[in-house]
């Protein structure tokens, strides 16, 4: 495994293309939350022309419906959510600038080739750790949608928040290289 | 006849929610740490340390095991020498949901399938009822997650596709669910009787300690033939490539109709979350 690399946002072109499939990167500073609902209306809002609850460019999206937060804590369990069913909402995110998006599972080749001609990187959360990634999370506050309760957009400070690149700017596929590497083919 | 108070199912379900989501069960803890000894990927040890770790920060009480808290899926046994009292047995058993969501701080994750508003208490849960010999009545809480649910299927076969057609077939979804049902998954599958009869047996197999092989031997032969194809796929812990992809699979099989061979596979994820108790 790589050394781990340290990034904090907002990112530029020049921090995304250095990342490659595989590298541990652990993110400082603000990134924002939004999952399927979320993702409707903020498209919604755009075929509007209204303006999004916050500006995309160079930021990046944690897919993630947090649990409530106990007393005396930022924010609940907050792992990522199946990032799939952001397919149809990313690559226009993408086109306006957004740098990153932070999910679990595979995305469509659409957004994979999005991620090349726009510079921005797919990183892979590790599902199912809740409670662990909800400790790099300093502060939590939601900006948009409160309605939708657990996917109303939230603005997170976070610290050293671990993730892997899954999709990097040059085509490399991290679930491409590691599944190849093990299956047994008889 | 044994008299119970319908104040004491809606304290145990409650109770039941929170257990679940925050504590582990230790079969599948331990089905981890073996799984953190086999695994041959770098990426796949320190995706299940992390695991392992976090099961530990959820015990201590941080907070649940995942965001995602579950649709609450509730088994009552009921055994039929027992009458409830004090109201009705399904708001008793809504009444128990609603509480433990609330009180545990767990995310409420049930919605209207179009509008997508949050109902804002998580129900109604999924409840199985069957009615047993006997005077107790057992609850298991089988809180599920949307994300390995989404990779659940329901295929009918053709009888002249046999044993190696489920086999394939599971095998199959299972590539094709890669990472997302967040693996290690454990895999239920389930033969018998109708389409909802299959599917309701793949639940029932997600509900047997993991790794805890089919009392009939032929049917742990198939299951471990699953397990071992199912792990040379390579999709390891997260999809991100390794040698542990499933820490079991759970085969319940029933007759079907002479016509028919329907195949359900109902996958969950690393966090089987499944804890019961016996009034």
């Amino acid at each position: 495994m790589s050394d781990v690399i340290r990034l904090t946002t907002p990112l530029s072109d020049e921090d995304v293309v250095k990342l490659k499939a595989g590298d541990r990167v652990l993110i400082s500073g603000v990134i924002y939350t939004g999952r399927d609902a979320a993702h409707k209306r903020m498209i919604e809002a755009l075929e509007k022309g209204e303006p999004l609850p916050f500006d995309v460019k160079g930021q990046v999206i944690y897919y993630v419906g947090p649990s409530p937060a106990k007393p005396g804590r930022p924010i609940g369990a907050a792992g990522p959510t199946t990032s799939y069913r952001m397919n149809p909402y990313a690559p226009k995110l993408i086109r306006l600038g957004l740098k990153g998006m932070i999910g679990k599972g595979k995305m469509s080749e659409e957004v994979r080739e999005h991620c090349i001609k726009y510079k921005a990187v797919y990183f892979g959360a590790i599902g199912g750790c809740g409670a662990l990634l909800s400790q790099r999370i300093k502060k939590a506050e939601v900006i948009a949608y409160e309605d939708l309760g657990p996917e109303a957009v939230r603005r997170l400070e976070v610290e050293d928040f671990p993730v892997i690149v899954v999709y990097d700017t040059h085509g490399g596929n991290l679930e491409e290289i590691g599944i190849k590497q093990y299956r047994v083919v008889e | 006849m044994r008299v119970i108070d319908l104040s004491e199912v809606t304290e145990a379900i409650a109770k039941l929610c929170i257990d679940a989501n925050y504590n582990l069960p230790e079969d599948v803890y331990n089905a981890l740490k073996e799984a953190l000894e086999r695994e041959k990927s770098p990426v796949g040890k320190a995706v299940l340390q992390h695991i392992l770790e976090n099961a530990d920060l959820a015990r201590e009480g941080i907070a649940p095991i995942c965001q995602d808290c579950g649709l609450a899926v509730i088994f009552m046994e009921i055994g039929q020498d027992v009458r409830f009292t004090g109201g009705n047995l399904k708001d008793a058993i809504f009444e128990g949901v609603r509480k433990g969501y609330r009180e545990g701080y767990l995310r409420k994750s049930t919605c209207h399938p179009f509008t997508r508003a949050n109902i804002g208490d998580n129900t109604p849960p999924v409840i199985h009822y069957d009615i047993v010999p006997g005077d107790k009545v057992r609850i298991v809480v089988a809180p599920k997650g949307g994300g390995s649910e989404n990779m659940s299927q329901v295929v009918m076969l053709k009888p002249a596709d046999g044993v190696e057609g489920v086999i394939e077939t599971v095998v199959k979804r299972v590539d094709e669910a890669g990472g997302n049902p967040c693996p290690p998954i454990i895999v239920g599958v389930g033969v018998g009787g109708t389409f909802e009869r299959s599917a309701f047996l793949a639940k029932k197999a997600l509900l047997r300690p993991v790794g805890k092989p089919n009392p009939d031997v032929e049917i742990a032969r198939i299951e471990q033939e699953m397990l071992e194809r199912i792990n040379k796929l390579g999709i390891g812990p997260m999809g991100w490539g390794g040698t542990v992809t499933a820490l079991a699979v759970h085969f319940e099989m029933e007759p079907v109709h002479i016509a028919s061979l329907p195949c359900a596979i109902n996958i969950n994820c690393h966090v089987a979350r499944h804890k019961e108790i016996i009034l």
